[in-house]
């Protein structure tokens, strides 16, 4: 059962051979047995998995239906669920029980869904490997030496072991789709504005944005089409119709006009990553595409124009945890300064104190000008770069990262090598397009991803394509030895 | 040496939106602490603001009432520090781009001459929450349900050049704030806030001096004793051979006296930078010139409109337009009687003697408008002198009805039969022969003073009812004749 997509479950479960508690049970007795090898979960919950599972089994009894009515997921453990502790991967609100439902996640029940747990996570939402989090890293299921990819590692590492059909995930700065690419799934980064930010723990409000993970893009789009839309408690969420995300996954491809930017081609990436994207060019051209080399000359200043806007952002957005009303709080402080310092230091980890730190520098007097004024004005070009591109192709192709997983520990001394891993998926998150990464082969047993980006609120156009690739291909469908 | 002092006053006005700017929470002053604050006030991890669109609406009223510059593009910045009553370690306000730019107030002074106030900006920003530091033993509480309150921060140019202009232009606002109907003007309960900022230079210099900020002066008195003692401060410490620093006072109205709160050294970089959860806010012309179109009436045009219909002094125009309450009452007064000065007079002399008195607002007065132009009415057809009224102005005040009922009950009606003051005099010359004879006999000069006792005496003899002008003009004709 556990090697179902959402799809065939929801075929399953109308066809009543199995019900939705079944499947729960079925799904919660692996992760009791699987995680941990992984460290997938912060929270397994598994009394409202049940629950939920039975009111869904009700639900379709009483002649309900539904494509997610009793569909497994989890959520990143950045999502607040009410009365279910939401860490963030951090000490800081280890303790903290949210006393609301974060705007997806009350869709997603909405429609159904079963929440068996809360995924592990770099620590608030910060790095690239999930060996951040307070409750451990997270190993990928591929070769248990390696990360999994971040921030989303939880996610990505829980599905590929097909311990959950598809989770939700949220992407700053490629947190979605390098960790899709690291474990051989399928992820999309929406455009800014297409899903509500209510009750999405903040990291870098301009640029979080959170989206499904999932084994196909079939998947995906299942899971986007319930979590997506107007949301008037985000004031940054898009007032406009959504897109039937399914019924445009069957579109053929004769006339896409895809564009390679050489950028992504070049320096830095691992020639055997690029081969691989490569032939998936090829397969997409056997399908009706047409392809064009393209430049988005900007991309080079992306990553440190993100490496000051997300900091900053996260530096005034982290301010909320002082030890004051909820969260951590250090033993006997001596005064409220103490309690500060103290409950902050004693309660973020390293990579959070580094970023606060860094935005701070970022924003104080005298300095605000030169980087965050000047980031600003970089995120302007690139996202001019991107205008510019799309007046001439439909989609952008391009590998998701430039290295395969690496082994845990490895970057920890040198956290700018890390932060180079983001150097294709970045600029979307900067510019605010959407943008999916899909399965694309392996290489030394390792998953290799593809990402696909597209204009604005182009999601069903992303999903359709890597749909359409998936039905020539078999790489999604691979599971990791073991799983 | 002769000092000029510069004055620069910054207002938190609290906007009286029943919401709060970013939630959906209510405003009302004096709930149970923490009962009015939501997961968004409470700065829970994962919520968001959403703007109050009436926020941004009073905004722009005042703005228009000032004839400002409205920000077509205004942008929320968030003002990062740490404190315990701010939930969310920063406070989400306006920094380059405020809603209101430029503009201007007109302000009346005592010697009835109008100065213009330059206003540099004013803009929205969210209230903090309180700490009590009372009732806690060794520990502070802390009180949200102000946290997320709409504030309208209005700075001044450094015009105004002493404590009395500063009163005359916080009342002015007072006045604006209140004719507009965006904010309750309550100072007590800190709807209207003021920051003083207060620097000395010679006179003649053109350089301003090192200014002190005094932080939070909650009335319009405290506000007139803080710049007084402070300028004193500064003039003290220059001419003693110190220098002033620049700093963050706070006025202690126990001991009438400021002191440092927190030096320039120790003041925070807040680090503004644009709020990423709110979207720039677009104002429209159309949206403006519908605005403005609704706007009432506001005090200068009131006072200008007062000078010009009624022939008021400027002075006399701008206490009786000083609240939207007293305009309206005195209008209502002179629409009774249709004598504004008389109208005015009463207005601004008995009635407001007597609410001082009693401690009252003009909404509170125990003598309805009407009631009060009646009474007019009555000394205008000579019914009643003026020294009457006042009685009846009493037995209004008192509760015993209209003028003309308390006239007729107590019989004040003036006598102005001329047959019946020639008798009463008669009767009063009478009785003081002596006197008479004595006033005969004098001189001009000492039959002036003279004259006075006779008239007290039938003034007297009358109990007051008769007509003050024929009771002059006979005896003078029975005295000398």
């Amino acid at each position: 059962m556990h090697q179902l997509t959402l799809a065939q479950i929801a075929r399953g479960l109308s066809d009543r051979q199995f019900s939705a508690e079944e499947l729960a049970g079925s799904l919660l007795a692996r992760i009791a047995s699987l995680d941990p090898q992984l460290n997938s979960f912060i929270t397994v919950t598994e009394e409202l998995a049940l629950a939920q599972a039975r009111a869904a089994d009700a639900r379709r009894a009483a002649g309900e239906s539904g494509a997610l009515l009793g569909a497994p997921i989890g959520h990143k453990d950045l999502f607040c669920t009410q009365g279910i502790r939401t860490s963030c991967g951090s000490k800081m609100l280890d303790n903290f029980a949210a006393p609301y439902d974060a705007t997806v996640v009350e869709k997603l029940a909405a429609a159904g869904t079963v929440t068996l747990g809360k995924l592990n996570m770099d620590e608030f939402a910060m790095g690239s490997a999930n060996e951040s989090s307070h409750y451990g890293a997270v190993k990928n299921p591929w070769d248990l030496t390696r990360v999994p990819g971040g921030s989303s590692g939880g996610s990505a590492a829980a599905i590929a072991a097909r311990l959950l059909p598809a989770a939700t995930g949220t992407d700053t700065g490629g947190s979605i789709r390098q960790p899709a690419a690291l474990t051989n799934l399928t992820g999309l980064k929406p455009t800014y504005g297409r899903v509500s930010r209510w009750g999405m723990v903040a990291y870098a409000s301009s640029l979080d944005q959170g989206g499904p993970m999932a084994r196909t893009a079939e998947d995906c789009a299942l899971l986007l089409g319930a979590m997506a839309g107007f949301d008037p408690k985000d004031s940054t969420s898009v007032d406009q119709p959504l897109d039937d995300y399914l019924a445009a996954l069957s579109q053929p491809l004769a006339g896409l006009r895809i564009g390679l930017p050489k950028e992504y081609f070049g320096e830095g990436l691992d020639p055997k990553i690029a081969s691989a994207v490569l032939a998936v060019v090829e397969e997409l051209k056997k399908l009706g595409a047409t392809v064009k080399d393209i430049s988005l000359p900007n991309m080079q200043h992306a990553i440190p124009s993100y490496y000051v806007i997300a900091p900053a952002e996260a530096s005034s957005n982290l301010s909320r945890f002082d030890g004051v009303r909820f969260g951590y709080r250090c033993e006997n402080p001596a005064d409220l300064t103490d309690l500060y310092k103290r409950s902050r230091a004693e309660g973020f980890g390293d990579e959070v104190k580094r970023r606060i730190m860094v935005g701070t520098y970022a924003l104080s007097a005298g300095y605000y000008d030169a980087y965050y004024i000047k980031a600003q004005q970089i995120r302007r070009l690139v996202k001019n770069d991107f205008v510019a591109a799309f007046a001439e192709v439909d989609l952008i192709l391009g590998p998701t990262t430039p290295n395969l997983a690496w082994k845990l520990g490895e970057k920890n001394a040198d956290p700018v090598s890390a932060y180079l891993e983001d150097i294709y998926t970045i600029t979307a998150n900067l510019a605010g397009i959407p943008g999916l990464s899909m399965p694309a082969g392996f290489i030394d047993g390792l998953p290799v991803g593809v990402q696909l980006l597209a204009p604005y609120f182009q999601e069903a156009r992303l999903l359709n394509v890597a749909h359409q690739y998936q039905q020539v291909s078999d790489w999604h469908l691979r599971a990791p030895a073991g799983f | 040496m002769q000092w000029e002092t510069v004055i620069g006053l910054e207002i938190h006005a609290q906007l009286s939106t029943r919401s709060k700017i970013f939630s959906g929470s209510a405003t009302t002053f004096g709930a149970e602490p923490n009962t009015q604050a939501s997961l968004v006030d409470l700065g829970m991890p994962g919520t968001l603001p959403v703007l109050n669109e009436n926020a941004v609406r009073m905004a722009c009223m005042f703005g228009l009432a000032i004839d400002a510059e409205i920000g077509e593009k205004n942008v929320f910045a968030r003002k990062n520090y740490f404190y315990p009553d701010l939930p969310k370690g920063y406070q989400t306000s306006q920094m380059d781009h405020p809603i209101v730019g430029k503009g201007f107030l007109d302000i009346t002074l005592e010697d009835g001459t109008v100065k213009r106030i330059g206003i540099t900006r004013a803009h929205l920003e969210e209230d903090a929450g309180k700490s009590l530091h009372e009732d806690f033993h060794g520990m502070t509480g802390i009180d949200l349900n102000r946290a997320g309150t709409p504030l309208l921060e209005i700075v001044s140019e450094p015009d105004i050049r002493s404590a009395k202009e500063a009163v005359a232009y916080v009342k002015a606002i007072h006045a604006l704030v209140r004719y507009l109907g965006i904010c309750d003007g309550n100072m007590a309960e800190g709807s209207l806030r003021c920051d003083c900022n207060v620097s000395v230079r010679p006179k003649g210099q053109e350089a301003f001096g090192t200014r002190a900020e005094i932080k939070n002066v909650n009335s319009f008195r405290f506000i007139e004793k803080a710049i007084n003692h402070e300028i004193q401060r500064q003039i003290e410490l220059i001419e003693d051979g110190g220098k002033v620093i620049q700093e963050t006072r706070l006025y202690d109205p126990n001991k009438d006296e400021t002191r440092s709160m927190r030096g320039k050294e120790e003041a925070n970089d807040y680090r503004y930078f644009p709020c990423p959860d709110l979207l720039p806010v677009v104002i429209e012309q159309s949206f403006l010139e519908q605005l403005r179109g609704e706007l009432p009436e506001l005090p200068t045009q009131k006072r200008e409109r007062f000078e010009r219909e009624f022939g008021l002094s400027t002075y006399d125009a701008s206490v009786l337009s000083a609240s939207r309450e007293l305009a309206d009452y005195f209008e209502q007064v002179n629409a009774t009687c249709g004598d504004a000065k008389l109208a005015a007079n009463w207005v601004m002399g008995e009635l407001s003697s007597l609410l001082n008195k009693e401690g009252l607002d003009i909404e509170q007065s125990p003598v309805s408008a009407e009631q009060l132009g009646g009474m007019i009415l009555r000394i205008k057809d000579d019914t009643i002198s003026g020294k009457i009224a006042k009685m009846v102005f009493e037995a209004m005040a008192a509760g015993e009805g209209s003028a003309d009922a308390i006239i007729e009950q107590k019989g004040l009606k003036q006598v102005t039969d001329a047959g019946a003051i020639e008798a009463m005099l008669d009767e009063v010359l009478a009785a003081n022969a002596e006197q008479v004879e004595q006033y005969r006999a004098s001189d001009e000069a000492k039959r002036g003073k003279m004259f006075g006792f006779f008239v007290g005496q039938a003034m007297k003899a009358s109990k007051g009812k008769a007509n003050p002008g024929q009771v002059n003009q006979l005896l003078k004709k029975k005295l000398e004749g």
